[in-house]
């Protein structure tokens, strides 16, 4: 028994010291795994390892361009950056995130129903990230966060640039505004030049020229740890990047900041809109649309409310009239319209019709009123557009025809687009029988009739433009038809070494009248409406120059045959809207203008001073 | 009889006289668990907290450290199937009303909070080297069989609560036993055969996040962002340490929390990170000389029980140390097993100091042999 056991105990041993050898063999064989990966990870590819946890810890933000600065065309500033302060708040370092919004509420800092979506910004927000919870703080908010500061720890005063548009109300549609960038902004935008929080132009020259004024961002490198909070650098040994921004081009306009002004000051918040224009050049004088609004309200606080009050308003005031209005341009147009007529031969320059008052056409008893109801009398063409006859373009309009009224209201600009640098600019309608052919199903509503031709022949029906065009087909009048693409930007400057590049002006194709004799009868019709014995020889009353001008009065509501057009009787936004153009000098006119004021009842009483004011302006009278 | 007495009248002599004790090991592991300190003071940025209280856990596990050396391995072995059954039946209590911390039940809270399956990385190899101690070697069928048994069930029951990694430590631990026994190559073969349909078992118990990490292993970069975030971000981590390492408090991955589980589970990739091939390399011979060592102890033991015991302690603590750098390095899947001395973590600490006061007191009944 115990000779055998000691026999065993050996055994066991020596069994037991094989097994710890083939473990000892394994175990050296899995570390030597273990060892060849070690190598492999931190020698071989220790430079593919270095460059991935560089890439881990550097974290890229943007450094924001400044916004160029836009001008009008003197170099008067119309919009800028200014530094606006705003409070933030950085979520881990406030105590009690509740506690410390009641009491800046208390304080009048912030406003007490915005507390809850500034909560909610919180939550959703890291806890290092500051969260901004009240913008554009004003002088005495500064002053009282201030004194109040030490109460507030992990709420910082941050100064910002914000756009700031110093002559407000007499800029806001031809300069535009900024707003956040929206989910259609991000179809058409670079997305790698913005940041998600900055501004982009919304509307007018913002918007049209974003591209120009928004500049290319910069970027800081910096490193971050896994969650993106920035850590200080604790060795020199890393080397950041980074990269200055790019400011934005300056823009200088064309408009005139006087001009603006006198504009917006005259149009007095009715419903209306002026437009002067340059016509050797093209260049905008003056854009206005009205009633307006102040811009800068955008770049502060703007509540839901208040957009929505904006928005809902029923004058519009966000609507720029001058580029997106279109009206029937109504009597204006009579002067484009005896050219044809010239030029085809419906008429010449003895040729007289009489006007009782109204018009038939050949065996229908439909009368054409005249607005002059007892008539014109026995009248020419020249005394037709002075005292703005209807009945005498009645009797002529089917001789001329609708085509061609379409063809030279079309070589006037009408109908199609002034290529204006502001977007969305609307075409109008100048109707031809191609036109109403395309544009109805109904076999009956395809043909064009010859009383659409009668009314057609003053401005009405379904005729339609902006004020924009107006102004335009006013300025080819003025210049005898040499023609010029509508022009809004100036130039363009180098912000960093002030460099200008001045754009040049685009000169269409000249409209074609074989006898100048023709232009010179319309434009001394023209003069006699303001400076003679025309519609609007008030408006051209006790002037040092020459002038002229055509007024137009448009029916919003028609009125039938046997009634009787009583303005008392009217609701306000039912009353005809007064339209005017004019240009001036006579011979070598500088300046051309188009008004227009919705439900303003008269062309010649109503839109025409205004007229003359703008061009006593510019013309320095 | 007589001899008999007289050798525990000895033992009972020596241990009044003399402090059992083992220098190598005590400046091995002392070496390790400074070294450990230091990188877990970087890894947890620097946390005063974390130091002290892990100092705090290191200090508890030397002084129990001590006194188990202080034990005769007689003791030890009688103890044996005791540890065992209170383990069986602690862990079955965890099971009936354990208390749960991240979605497992490993607590059980008796005036202190502790977790059953820690005893059992001791009580398994304990009870296996007992059983086997009066039987001829190598074993035969019938002990095979039961001695897995005795494996499996405290396996079975630690992989529901669900805790994977010990587990899987509690098994090695037995069956590391079982095969410094001399258990023939055949039953060995035979088992891993075994081994295939039951990996397939064990798939069916796995729970999902468990799944989840097998599948990542195969390919981290299927999901970065998830599973794959902490395989992808620590062999960034090693591997961007290179050879000198980044500096003590200079892992940028470390420093600036890509590294996930950086105080516990990987915190060898800290130590790749900041102290390069080098630390790397320094902490494995360290690991190695201690795995040694107890492997001497184990091969000059003077019995039996002592010899599988300290065998079987030795290479568990080895296939710790392999396991967690091989799933660091992303060559197997993340099983949650700390990196022993050095992670962040109380139990796991004072079972591994627990188990080299067993060798220490392994090594002194040898030496009072020895003297007889």
């Amino acid at each position: 028994m115990a000779s055998k056991h000691i026999k065993d105990h050996r055994k066991e041993k020596e069994l037991f010291l094989n097994r710890t050898i083939i473990s000892i063999l394994v175990g050296l064989l899995l570390i030597s795994v273990v060892l060849i990966r070690l190598y492999q990870l931190q020698v071989v590819e220790n430079e593919f390892f270095v460059e991935k946890a560089h890439g881990n810890r550097i974290n890229i933000r943007a450094t924001l361009p400044p916004r160029g600065i836009i001008y009008d065309r003197n170099g008067r500033i119309l919009a800028e950056n200014k530094t606006a302060f705003q409070l933030e708040l950085i979520p881990e370092q406030v105590k009690d995130i509740d506690d410390s919004l009641m009491r800046l509420s208390n304080l009048g800092l912030i406003d007490n129903e915005s507390i809850n979506s500034i909560k909610t910004e919180i939550r959703k927000s890291q806890q290092f990230k500051p969260v901004t919870i009240r913008t554009s703080l004003t002088d005495s908010d500064i002053a009282e966060f201030a004194v109040n500061m030490p109460n507030f720890s992990g709420i910082n005063l941050q100064p910002r640039l914000i756009r700031s548009y110093p002559y407000s109300e007499a800029t806001s549609h031809v300069v535009g505004y900024l707003g956040a960038i929206s989910k259609n902004d991000l179809i058409k935008l670079n997305r790698s030049s913005y940041d998600p929080n900055e501004k982009i132009g919304k509307t007018g020259s913002e918007l049209f020229n974003e591209d120009h004024l928004h500049g290319v961002p910069g970027f800081n490198q910096f490193i971050a740890n896994a969650r993106g909070r920035e850590i200080p650098i604790k060795t020199d040994s890393i080397f950041l990047e980074k990269k200055l921004p790019e400011p934005g081009s300056n823009i200088y306009l064309t408009v005139d900041l006087e001009l603006q002004r006198l504009a917006t000051e005259l149009l007095g918040g009715r419903k209306g809109a002026v437009v002067a224009i340059d016509p050797n050049n093209g260049e905008i004088l003056s854009l206005v649309s009205s009633p307006t609004f102040n811009p800068n309200i955008f770049s502060n606080t703007l509540t839901t409310d208040q957009f929505n009050e904006l928005q809902s308003n029923e004058d519009q005031p966000l609507f720029n009239r001058a580029v997106l209005g279109t009206y029937s341009p109504g009597s204006t147009i009579k002067p484009i319209l005896g050219l044809a007529a010239l030029e085809i031969g419906a008429t010449n320059l003895t040729r007289r019709h009489v006007c009782k008052g109204y018009y038939s056409l050949p065996g229908n008893s439909h009368r054409y009123r005249d607005w002059l109801h007892t008539g014109h009398g026995s009248i020419n063409l020249h005394a037709a557009i002075s005292q703005s006859c209807d009945v005498y373009f009645y009797e002529i309009s089917n001789e001329i025809g609708i085509d061609r009224m379409h063809q030279y209201l079309d070589a006037f600009g009408l109908g199609q687009k002034t290529n204006i640098e502001l977007t969305g600019e609307r075409i109008g309608l100048i109707p031809s029988t191609k036109w109403k052919q395309n544009m109805f199903r109904r076999e009956e509503d395809k043909i064009w009739y010859p009383g659409e031709t009668v009314i057609a022949s003053i401005g009405q029906g379904y005729m339609l433009a902006t004020p924009l065009q107006l102004a335009n087909a006013t300025a080819a009048l003025a210049t005898r038809g040499k023609r010029f693409q509508a022009k809004l930007i100036l130039a363009t400057e180098n912000p960093i070494n002030k460099e200008k590049k001045y754009k040049n002006s685009t000169q269409l194709n000249d409209i074609e009248i074989s006898n100048q004799k023709y232009w010179e009868e319309v434009v001394s019709a023209m003069h006699n409406v303001m400076q003679g014995n025309g519609t609007a020889q008030n408006a051209g009353l006790d002037a040092p120059y020459r002038m002229a001008g055509k007024s137009g009065t448009v029916q919003v509501i028609s009125v039938g045959q046997e009634e009787e057009y009583d303005e008392t009787l009217l609701e306000e936004r039912f009353l005809d809207h007064a339209l005017f153009v004019a240009f001036a000098p006579l011979e070598n006119p500088k300046i051309a203008v188009s008004v227009i004021i919705e439900n303003g009842q008269s062309g010649s009483r109503v839109a025409a001073p205004i007229a003359r004011a703008i061009m006593d302006k510019y013309l320095g009278y | 009889m007589i001899a008999k007495s007289k050798e525990i009248n000895l033992t009972n002599d020596q241990n009044i006289k003399s402090f059992k004790f083992d220098g190598f090991l005590f400046i091995t592991i002392s070496l390790t668990c400074l070294m450990g300190v230091f990188i877990l003071y970087s890894a947890s940025n620097e946390s005063t907290d974390v130091l002290i209280r892990q100092v705090y856990r290191i200090i508890i596990a030397f002084v129990a450290m001590i006194i188990v050396a202080q034990i005769p391995t007689e003791i030890l072995r009688k103890l044996s199937p005791w540890s065992y059954l209170g383990g069986i039946l602690l862990l079955s209590l965890v099971l009936w009303l354990g208390e749960s911390g991240q979605g497992a039940q490993r607590w059980l809270n008796i005036g202190i909070r502790f977790q059953p399956s820690e005893i059992m990385k001791l009580g398994v190899p304990m009870m296996v080297a007992w059983y086997l101690h009066e039987k001829r070697l190598p074993p035969n069928l019938r002990e095979l069989i039961f001695i897995l048994i005795i494996i499996a069930i405290p396996s079975f029951l630690i992989a529901k609560q669900p805790d994977l990694g010990t587990s899987i430590l509690v098994m090695a631990a037995g069956l590391l036993v079982l095969f410094l026994s001399g258990i023939s190559f055949r039953y060995i073969l035979s088992l891993g055969l075994l081994a295939i349909p039951s990996s397939f078992l064990l798939w069916e118990f796995m729970k999902d996040y468990q799944r989840q990490r097998v599948l990542t292993l195969l390919n981290p970069d299927s999901d970065p962002l998830g599973a794959g975030y902490n395989i992808i971000q620590s062999k960034i981590a090693m591997g961007s340490g290179g050879i000198f390492g980044k500096g003590w408090k200079n892992g940028s991955q470390v420093q600036l929390e890509f590294l996930p589980e950086k105080n516990t589970d990987f915190i060898f990739a800290v130590i790749g990170e900041e102290f390069g091939l080098l630390g790397v390399l320094t902490i494995l011979f360290l690991y190695l000389i201690i795995i040694g060592r107890g492997l001497v102890i184990a091969t000059q033991a003077s019995d039996l029980y002592g010899r599988l015991l300290a065998g079987s302690l030795s290479l568990t603590f080895f296939f710790y140390v392999f396991v967690n750098t091989a799933m660091v390095v992303g060559l197997m899947p993340i099983v949650g097993i700390p990196l022993p001395l050095v992670s962040y973590g109380g139990t796991s600490m004072v079972t591994l100091m627990v188990g080299f006061g067993m060798l220490m007191s392994i090594n002194s009944n040898r030496k009072l042999v020895a003297k007889k």
